[in-house]
């Protein structure tokens, strides 16, 4: 039997299929360009043969992400869980000694504490996107440096030039003031891959108890040069697994089988055209603002609404369409 | 402008259900009073489009019901304030409203907790009000803001573990509906007891073990449930007993000169974390964080407005007694742009958090702390 998890994230889309004995058999890393249901077909379209070849009928979904409440009623997942609980429970099956997991995507940051193989505390980046995956992408595009090569000029420099991390707009400002006058191209992205490492210290890991064994993930820890910050400021070693950008699908797909939930998944059933609606309810003051999925007309599942009103009008929006 | 009391239709911000005493204790001054529209997002718009931008959010809610309300025809305010940015919130409120282009007559009940003052700010508005007179309307609300206290801790423990989904609410509804006619001190107390009775005779299914988180921070964001997203009843709804301590009856209990005895005892029981008071309820959301520890609660949901700094103050001796003990706590700074599904989310994983440590049977540990 397998167990599909998928983890629908604002920058990129994962999907692993895992067997009863929790080996990943299937997986696949896409781009979500902003339409998740999109991506989502396109990462099913690469499990599916993957877990046909490995033998393993899906029989149950687990989801989690930032759209996970979409892309779960899309599916018809057993098991909609939040990321965080999603990525300790994926790191702790490959890494049961784990004691701090750093992880940093595209949107969000985290950190979570695991003592004895129970996560106890736990913190997240609040308002603000500074020091995550998306900064360092604007930023790679300003240098014209594909950020897929961003390690690799940041393990070049021998002398980071300082930039301050508190936030991207002084970031930027500071890296254009010191680019300006003169400080070499890896030099100035060292010092980002710094900049970052000091901003998540002093932010999301802001009075835990950072304790080796630490395990880094998210499609950051993919950058050698944040690896070798986190390294040097923190004095540990830093494990970066190969599926570190896969832990949020593998920890949810852990809960699907875990959990008592079972219905023959059929992956052809999915490939079908879903539709997504925003609608401003207008019941009263509030305007919740109500989206909708459907299929072919049929309302399937809304979020957004603050009482019934909101779903009843909803639905009244898609008949009328 | 008004010259009799007749003449006046007086209004004041929301807080939770506050506007049921509220309407008591306003009824002294014998002229009309209205309760501002519900708050909804267009309040907050309201309020964020007029006020300063780096206010902190209670003031832009508090704004926003002051120019619906005055829409609906209100001419006299009420706003309290004290203790921190709180206590220019009237004076720059009357500014703003004013620049506006409304008029409007205003009570400011600020500084040190005076009834004699009060009174007689308020004897402007209605000559004919005596002392005995206001004392008794007083009394009545303070009464009727006991039993909704009452009644809410009683909710806020129990209706995540109702048999019967919405029975406490339908309850809740009714005791709400007529707590505001009670006529005496007597019948609010009746209400409340009986009220009590019904919730504890409705049927739960509650787990031995169930969670028990304390929710701390900053007044207004703890006891305005739509400033904060819902975040006691998302945590009801996970299953937890929610306890909170910061209510208007528990201001009350400590206001006028019995204060400082009560700020000495938070800091004592602040312990290593605090030496000083930090400010509105800062040395509050310590103390009773450290004694929730103690009595082996398993979590803490820290609240606070973006930029409050009394909480701020709290957040890092909060974050230390976290650390040295493994106790969770979780912090929430809220401001007009605060997503209500970040919110949701982190309440999520921390419920999952705390039963994972409570299956694995962790504890906050409680004899590590760091000496003084």
């Amino acid at each position: 039997m397998g167990f599909l998890g998928v983890d629908v994230g604002s920058i990129s889309t994962k999907a692993a299929v895992i067997d009863d004995a929790g080996e990943v058999v299937a997986r696949s890393y896409l781009w979500t360009e902003g339409d998740p249901l999109a991506a989502v077909k396109r990462v099913l379209a690469e499990v599916e043969p993957q877990a046909k070849a490995a033998g393993e009928d899906v029989v149950a979904v687990g989801v989690t992400g930032s759209a996970r409440e979409l892309i779960g009623a899309a599916l018809e997942a057993q098991v909609v869980k939040n990321e965080i609980t999603a990525h300790a429970m994926g790191t702790l099956s490959r890494h049961p000694g784990v004691h701090t997991i750093f992880e940093i995507g595209g949107q969000d940051s985290k950190i979570i504490i695991v003592r004895d193989g129970v996560p106890v505390d736990y913190a997240m980046n609040t308002l603000c996107a500074a020091g995550t995956g998306s900064f360092l992408s604007a930023q790679a595009r300003r240098l014209n440096v594909p950020v897929e090569d961003f390690g690799d000029y940041a393990l070049r420099s021998t002398k980071p030039t300082k930039i301050a991390g508190r936030c991207t707009v002084f970031a930027e400002s500071d890296l254009v003031h010191k680019a300006q006058i003169g400080h070499p191209q890896e030099d100035l992205i060292a010092g980002l891959c710094q900049a970052i490492v000091m901003n998540y210290l002093n932010n999301v890991g802001k009075g835990k108890e950072v304790r080796a064994p630490i395990v880094f993930q998210g499609g950051v820890s993919k950058n050698v040069g944040v690896v070798k910050a986190f390294a040097d400021i923190t004095g540990e070693e830093i494990v970066v697994d190969d599926d570190g950008h896969l832990m949020g699908a593998i920890g949810v797909a852990l809960l699907a089988r875990e959990g008592e939930g079972r219905a023959e998944f059929e992956f052809s059933a999915h490939d079908v055209e879903f539709d997504t609606r925003g609608f401003e309810c207008g019941g009263c003051p509030n305007d919740c603002e109500v989206v909708t999925l459907s299929r072919a007309g049929e309302f399937l599942d809304g979020w957004g609404n603050r009482c019934e009103r909101g779903i009843e009008r909803a639905k009244a929006d898609i008949s009328d369409a | 402008m008004a010259t009799s009391s007749a003449d006046y239709r007086l209004s004041f911000p929301h807080m939770g259900n506050y506007h049921i005493p509220m309407c008591t204790l306003s009824s002294m001054l014998d002229c009309e009073i209205m309760v501002a529209p519900k708050m909804t997002r267009r309040t907050l718009e309201l309020g964020v489009r007029h006020s300063p931008e780096f206010v902190c959010i209670p003031f832009k809610y508090n704004l926003g019901n002051f120019i619906e309300t005055l829409d609906a025809g209100a001419n006299l305010l009420v706003q309290a304030g004290g203790g921190c940015r709180f206590g220019f919130y009237a004076e720059v409120q009357e500014e703003i409203l004013r620049s506006l282009g409304y008029e409007f007559d205003m009570i400011r009940l600020v500084g040190d907790f005076d009834l004699r003052k009060y009174y007689q700010d308020l004897r402007r508005i209605n000559p004919k009000l005596s002392f005995r007179g206001a004392l008794h309307h007083y009394r009545l609300a303070a009464r009727q803001t006991r039993a909704l206290d009452a009644v809410e801790d009683f909710m806020r423990k129990r209706s995540g573990f109702e048999a019967e989904p919405g029975s406490f609410d339908a309850v809740h509804e009714r005791f709400l509906r007529e707590l505001g006619p009670t006529p005496s001190i007597a019948e609010a107390a009746a209400l409340e007891e009986r009220t009590l009775a019904e919730l504890a005779a409705l049927p739960v299914e509650m787990p031995v073990d169930a969670l028990r988180v304390g929710v701390v921070g900053e007044l207004y964001v703890l006891m305005e449930p739509f400033s904060n997203f819902f975040v006691e009843r998302e945590l009801a709804k996970r299953g937890v007993e929610v306890h909170r301590f910061v209510t208007v009856s528990d201001m009350l209990s400590h206001a006028g000169p019995k204060g400082s005895a009560h700020l000495r005892e938070l800091i004592e029981d602040a312990g290593p974390y605090l030496k000083y008071h930090v400010g509105a309820h800062g040395t509050e959301s310590v103390a009773m964080t450290r004694r929730l520890m103690q009595a082996g609660f398993d979590g803490v949901l820290h609240l606070k407005p973006f930029g409050c700094m009394p909480e701020v103050n709290a957040m890092a001796a909060l974050q230390r007694l976290s650390r040295d003990n493994t106790f969770p706590v979780l912090f929430f700074s809220y401001d007009g742009q605060t997503s209500e599904t970040g919110v949701r989310t982190r309440l999520e994983a921390f419920c999952d958090m705390l039963r994972m440590r409570k299956r694995a049977g962790v504890s906050a540990a409680t004899n590590m702390e760091v000496p003084a």
